[in-house]
């Protein structure tokens, strides 16, 4: 006790937010001041050679870049922001990391504790409202807890299976005094972020493996949060097992890897939809059977036995049956399983996912990417993006066609480099996690695709992007349409397209008002020249591009059928 | 197909809990038909005892999406067959329901009822048992005016050898994790 003694300071809840971030290796936040966070933007001033600020629009908009800082380095995104509209403001932000399972630490700040329950001003229970949608959450209301619960934070948002994290920090809190001491958490009693991996299911599984002659590789997001890219590589290389991706695990396998099949789901690539009926063995890893990717469930992998390797024993069996529930970290079980498969060939099989690439080449991507029609397709934009960026860029998307064609026809190098909102969906993501992912690896180009929907939901962060001076690389196909929506009146509604059509302001004066350079390209001929200067601008650059009014994504999937009744025209 | 199941789920004292818990039933829109909580024999652990109907793949499911949440330690569904468990009921009937002959007397005899307390103008009526067997006592004392019927949620003891928390919370002491000091 006399030792612990020693070592603390007296300081304020506020600083001890501060120290603590210090602690944790935290030097850059996104936020946006207010009445019940004062204090600790207080601290904050003085904390400022140590720890940057990004003063955001809006507050969904601090989480999104929170979002995209971590997706794009794997450290933890924090935000900061006030009580009240501001935490709801955040919630669409969390909602977003929790279902995409990002590690971000948002700090709220609350009423003063006697003021609780009381209706005060700017009070709202940001505790309750974000309960279902964060990984932990908690209010503070004495400084003195402010340092166990940030350390438990940090613990709970980057172990495990990732997610957010809120601490709500009361007026009092944080103005209040503490004997400050920082102890980082390694573990909670109740909460086990790595279950073990029992060998004996590892043996089964290779077993499987080693008797399959049609197997199939499902490679999700946690294989990127596992950082297992590699331990992945050396078991598909040596089992020979094609690989294909769900739309959050894209970049995981280099796109030109020989044994990369494409992607899975609802506009995925025709091959792995179609192939995965006909395989023997799904091995899905760090993946959860989401209904974009499943279509009909109950006609998925219908001639297969299911691996699932697996961090969140809550995935297993939720959606498909796992005959091997392969529970634990990828990063430590995909080695064992390595060690454990032997050395395979599986070329015949692999042929057959060739033949069906060829088939969607031949019958749609060759015409999406060199259309033959006058009007600019969002394929080729995006294609010609990617060559110009030598297939090396973080390539960010906002939500609907545009990015599913992104997705589609960007080409990738290395890992961390697709960054999109999956499971949420959400519309207004791209800017902000553009601004975040920049700013986590500023070495890399970081490109964002966004609609012009989209992109009029957040659109306000260009303010972020002008005062912080942040070099992000805005693609926005113009359709003048909520596109996806409009694919979906056209296919399923009799084409009646009820308030989808948008009227839109002039985007070129837009960015001259937020002082980003822009170019406007309507014609194809003058598409690579405009291309050729986003990519060589030193600092932020939009390219807009007028494209086909009413394009459609395929494949696809239509709802509620299996997903080898993918259509590809 | 749906049936009952008794979920038991075991978590550390904190403020919240309660509503985690609940929202993983609501969210899937399943009822819950019967709650109890309080503090466990183990000191700083509650015990939530949640009835619900739904099918086997569902609760399965939905058990561990409860262990899910960061506080909770541990949680386990039982069929009927696999606990034994107990209500209680209380009723309140007028006092002279008692002097005009005496049917209610023998009814709390046959029901293995017993009698909380007597004022000249109520009488409370205790009972434990199953709900069917508390129902069917609120039937038969209805007839002679009960005045307050009120039910308890469910307590359960499983019929495993093994308290498998205990075993559990002994796996975690071995590996060193301990229940966490939060401030000095």
């Amino acid at each position: 006790m006399e030792d612990q003694k020693k070592d603390t300071v007296k300081m304020t809840g506020s600083q001890a937010v501060m120290e603590s971030f210090v602690r944790e290796g935290i030097d850059l936040i996104f936020g946006y001041p207010g009445g019940a966070i004062m204090p600790v933007y207080d601290a904050l001033y003085s904390y400022r050679e140590k720890i940057n600020h990004i003063l955001v629009r809006h507050e969904q908009g601090a989480v999104h870049a929170a979002q995209g800082y971590a997706r794009a380095s794997g450290r933890v995104g924090v935000c900061l922001v006030t009580s009240g509209p501001a935490a709801t403001n955040a919630v669409t932000g969390i909602a977003d990391a929790m279902i995409d399972s990002t590690p971000v630490v948002v700090i709220s700040g609350q009423v003063g504790s006697p003021l609780l329950g009381s209706d005060a001003f700017q009070e709202v229970d940001v505790v309750g409202v974000t309960q279902p949608v964060t990984k932990w959450n908690y209010q503070i209301t004495r400084a003195d807890e402010i340092p166990w619960a940030i350390a438990r934070a940090f613990y709970i948002a980057r172990t495990g299976r990732p997610g957010p994290v809120l601490l709500d920090i009361t007026k009092d809190a944080q103005f209040g005094s503490l004997d400050y001491s920082y102890r980082p958490v390694t573990s909670v009693r109740s909460y086990t972020p790595y279950p073990s991996v029992d060998p004996g299911l590892v043996e089964e599984a290779a077993r499987l493996i080693n008797l399959s002659s049609r197997p199939m590789a499902l490679v999700g997001q946690g294989v990127v949060l596992a950082g297992a890219e590699k331990e992945l590589i050396e078991f598909l290389e040596k089992t020979g097992i094609p690989a294909a991706q769900t739309l959050l695990g894209l970049s995981a396998i280099p796109s030109r890897h020989p044994l990369n099949v494409g992607g899975l789901g609802m506009h995925g690539n025709y091959g792995p939809n179609v192939m995965v009926n006909q395989s023997d063995l799904v091995i899905a890893i760090g993946m959860r059977f989401d209904d974009r990717v499943t279509a009909d469930p109950k006609r998925y992998a219908t001639s297969a036995r299911v691996i699932h390797m697996e961090i969140d024993p809550a995935e297993i069996n939720k959606i498909i049956h796992a005959d091997v529930p392969l529970l634990g970290n990828v990063k430590e079980s995909l080695p064992m399983l390595t060690a454990k498969v032997s050395r395979n060939d599986h070329s015949k099989w692999l042929e057959e996912f060739r033949a069906c690439e060829r088939v969607e080449y031949k019958r749609l991507v060759e015409r999406e990417i060199n259309p033959d029609k006058p009007e600019i397709t969002m394929s080729e934009v995006v294609a010609r993006v990617s060559e110009a960026y030598d297939d090396d860029a973080i390539m960010v998307t906002d939500v609907g066609q545009h990015q599913m064609i992104a997705w589609r026809y960007f080409k990738f190098r290395q890992s961390r480099s697709v960054i999109t909102s999956g499971g949420l969906g959400t519309m207004g993501f791209g800017l902000p996690a553009a601004i975040g992912a920049k700013l986590a690896m500023p070495d890399r180009p970081v490109c964002l695709f966004v609609g012009d929907g989209g992109f009029q939901m957040t659109i306000q962060e260009l303010g972020t992007i002008y005062q912080s001076e942040v070099p992000v690389k805005i693609v926005l196909l113009n359709n003048n349409f909520l596109g996806m929506v409009r694919q979906w009146q056209e296919l399923f509604f009799d084409h009646r397209y009820a308030h989808t059509s948008l009227i839109n302001p002039d985007f070129q004066t837009i960015a001259k008002g937020y002082h980003v350079p822009a170019v406007k390209v309507t014609r194809r001929e003058d598409l690579d020249k405009a291309v050729k200067k986003m990519v060589s601008a030193d600092g932020p650059f939009l390219l807009e591009v007028a494209v086909e009014k009413e394009g459609n994504v395929f494949p696809m999937v239509p709802a509620g059928a299996s997903v080898d009744e993918i259509i590809l025209e | 197909m749906k049936q009952e199941f008794t979920v038991t789920v075991y978590s550390e004292n904190r403020v919240g809990i309660l509503n985690q818990v609940t929202t993983v039933f609501t969210k899937r829109h399943i009822n819950i038909e019967s709650l109890t909580t309080s503090e466990s024999a183990i000191e700083g652990i509650h015990k939530f005892t949640v009835v619900v109907y739904a099918t086997k793949e569902e609760i399965d499911v939905l058990v561990r999406q409860i262990e899910k949440r960061i506080d909770i330690l541990k949680a386990y569904y039982f069929s009927q067959d696999e606990i034994v468990y107990q209500e209680i009921a209380l009723y309140r009937v007028p006092t002279a329901s008692l002097f005009e002959g005496n049917e209610v007397e023998k009814l709390v005899r046959q029901y293995g009822a017993r009698i909380l307390e007597m004022t000249p103008e109520y009488t409370v009526i205790e009972k434990t048992g199953h709900k069917s067997e508390t129902q069917d006592l609120f039937n038969k004392l209805d007839p002679y005016g009960v005045t307050q019927f009120t039910r308890s949620g469910r307590v359960a003891i499983n019929k495993l050898k093994k308290e498998p928390l205990n075993s559990y919370l002994r796996k975690l002491a071995r590996n060193g994790v301990n229940p966490e000091i939060k401030t000095d």
